[in-house]
């Protein structure tokens, strides 16, 4: 009897399988889909990216940040500062909104690994809010009413004239569709790369430090640079979102892009209630999430109070969320990156 | 003069400051819980004041006492049947779950009061003063610094000197051990979040009085509350009245450099504070 150590299921091939017809739709989704049903794909795929990040921070580094809505922010406002001042084009400038959340994750990071559990949670808050309230002292982009992008820099956006030809629609549907590519390919490049990570030395490095940090140390592994790694990865992912939602809406304010509801509230209860620590839960969250908004949509803040009871039943019931529960009951993992110790027949010599 | 104005006035600012991180610092030394809602119960106690004062007509100072029992009772409530089932190692149930409640409760304030911004009534006395040679003090900023100073030596004196208050410096310090000896921890964590929760009535009722309230003032309360309980160190209560006050001072001093640095302002101090002294000024000796 021969052993050998692997990740892949039977699920997970089917998945991938699976996975790779959704994308190809999703991909040909402009070419059919309505101009609303894109910009909703587009809120969609960039709520999962932030969902992923805050997942990637809270559910597999311990970091529990209520300040995500800063790397939003930067993320946005550099784009804007690029675009206005610089005129670079909005789409290249996107790379640059990833540098700018870097930019203030790191003296963030220095501040917040200071504080332990809930500290932390609300030193990653305050520094969104100084943040916030700075960016809206900067006059040249607009203070505290906000700014618009240029209209040149919008109407000559990269790839927009070819989206046209191509879909055959106007200059402003095509806008919606580029934002709606650059999602989708965020999205699979941040699912791509989480997996990714936590498959590798590091994945493992970083799953022993959540579970127990002490014993972590004591095999050599060292915890600081853990949590530098995931908090950098996690502010640059979700900056470069930022720049992203920022760059389709072309209107900024400093209390949108730093609202603590639209892009924290609304991430951790996605994250909650579709399962945390897994990169299944996300996606179903964000999923049960758009179909809650679109059925209550007209109810105003009843909405939100559901959602905020949801989350609660969840994290008492069944912490690990919806995803947690269906894998427990079934053992389906789309995402594995448990090893598990396989054997095989003998074989032939 | 015009500095020593300012600077009286925001120590007095520290007072209601201080009100606001009481009841979060006793409920963190008792059972090391952060309740993430505590800005919003503030807020909801404001409104629980204004509906007393409104339908019985009563003065704000009498209703108060009305609101007391039942922020006590939604308190105690509050940690038995929710909050004491997220305690354990793991700190993401406690964060998530009061998280939850704040985006609840000010969407419950938002749906039941409309957004519009309400005060307290105020009469004669809330808009008194008091000449202290050159400088005027208002009769409300010093009420509320001395309503923070009693409430902190009633919690001591409940802490040092009564018997439900060595059960909850046992069950701060080990609960299992204090859980031996007859005492029975999830019924001590209710009974501190009740009493907690009696503070932030008090709170609330200054908040009312000195300012306008709207649903979505909670978060901002929170943060100015969490600022003094660090800055102070963790479960040190006059350190959170000091940590009140440094973050009001810096707070008017702000103000008076430009309106604009108010907020600002205090939170930078609250940065300065954490980059020197990380465990905050007053930090206990263990955890």
């Amino acid at each position: 009897m021969a052993y050998i150590v692997q990740t892949r299921t039977r699920a997970s091939s089917v998945a991938a399988v699976i996975g790779a017809v959704v994308l190809i739709l999703l991909i040909c989704l402009p070419f059919f889909a309505s101009r609303s049903l894109i910009l909703d794909m587009f809120t969609i795929l960039t709520m999962l990216v932030l969902a992923q990040f805050w997942n990637l921070l809270a559910g597999y580094g311990g970091l529990v940040s209520v300040g995500q809505q800063a790397f939003v922010g930067m993320g946005a406002y550099t784009l804007f500062g690029v675009v206005i001042l610089g005129g670079i084009d909005p789409v290249a400038a996107i790379l640059f909104s990833g540098i700018g959340a870097l930019i203030i994750a790191v003296p963030t990071a220095f501040f917040a690994f200071r504080l332990h559990g809930a500290y932390f949670a609300i030193g990653t808050w305050v520094i969104a809010e100084v943040v916030r309230l700075l960016v809206a002292q900067w006059k040249t982009l607009g203070g505290g009413t906000g700014t618009s992008l240029p209209r040149e820099a919008t109407s000559d956006m990269m790839f927009v004239g070819w989206i046209e030809s191509l879909l055959d629609v106007r200059s402003a549907a095509a806008r919606d569709v580029l934002a709606y590519w650059l999602a989708l390919a965020l999205a699979v490049a941040t699912i791509g790369v989480i997996y990714w990570l936590l498959r590798t030395r590091r994945g493992l490095a970083l799953a022993a430090v959540r579970d127990n940090i002490e014993a972590a140390k004591s095999v050599g592994v060292d915890a600081v640079r853990m949590k530098w790694v995931v908090f950098l990865t996690s502010a640059f992912g979700t900056g470069l979102t930022g720049g992203l939602i920022y760059m389709q809406k072309a209107r900024i304010s400093p209390d949108a892009a730093f609202s603590l509801n639209d892009w924290t509230a609304f991430v951790i209860f996605i994250v909650v209630i579709g399962g945390i620590g897994t990169i299944e839960g996300p996606i179903l969250g964000v999923l049960i999430f758009f179909l809650l908004q679109s059925l209550l949509a007209d109810f105003g803040s009843w909405y939100l109070m559901t959602l905020g009871v949801l989350a609660i039943t969840i994290m008492l019931v069944a912490p690990r969320g919806l995803w947690g529960l269906l894998s427990e009951r079934t053992g389906l993992h789309f995402f594995p990156v448990q090893r598990r110790l396989v054997a095989t027949k003998p074989t032939e010599k | 003069m015009i500095w020593v104005d300012t600077i009286i006035q925001g120590i007095l600012l520290g007072g209601l400051y201080g009100l606001f991180a009481a009841g979060l610092s006793l409920v963190f030394g008792i059972m090391r819980l952060v309740n993430l809602a505590h800005g919003d119960l503030i807020v909801m106690g404001a409104y629980l004041i204004l509906v007393l004062v409104t339908l019985l007509g009563l003065s704000p100072f009498i209703a108060v006492l009305l609101a007391m029992p039942l922020m006590f009772a939604l308190g105690w409530g509050l940690q038995k049947f929710v909050l004491n089932r997220t305690l354990g190692d793991d700190i993401l149930p406690p964060l998530l779950v009061t998280f939850g409640l704040s985006i609840v409760l000010q969407n419950a304030l938002l749906e039941g009061f409309s957004a519009d911004s309400r005060r307290l009534p105020t009469d004669a006395l809330t808009t008194a003063s008091v000449q202290v040679g050159p400088i005027a003090l208002g009769v409300m900023p010093l009420l509320t610094f001395a309503s923070a100073i009693v409430v902190i030596i009633a919690l001591n004196q409940l802490f040092y000197r009564t018997s439900l208050g060595r059960a909850f410096r046992a069950t701060s310090d080990d609960p299992v051990t204090a859980s031996l000896m007859g005492i029975n921890p999830t019924h001590i964590f209710s009974v501190a979040t009740g009493i907690a929760m009696i503070i932030v009535t008090i709170a609330a009722l200054y908040l009312g009085l000195r300012s306008n309230f709207d649903p979505s003032i909670g978060p901002a309360r929170l943060i100015y509350a969490f600022e003094a309980v660090i800055i102070g160190g963790l479960g040190s209560l006059w350190g959170t009245l000091v940590g009140g006050i440094i973050i009001g001072v810096a707070q008017t001093v702000g103000a008076a450099i430009n309106p604009e640095w108010q907020i600002l302002a205090g939170h930078i101090a609250f940065l300065v504070v954490l980059l020197i002294r990380p465990r905050g000024l007053f930090p206990r000796s263990h955890d």
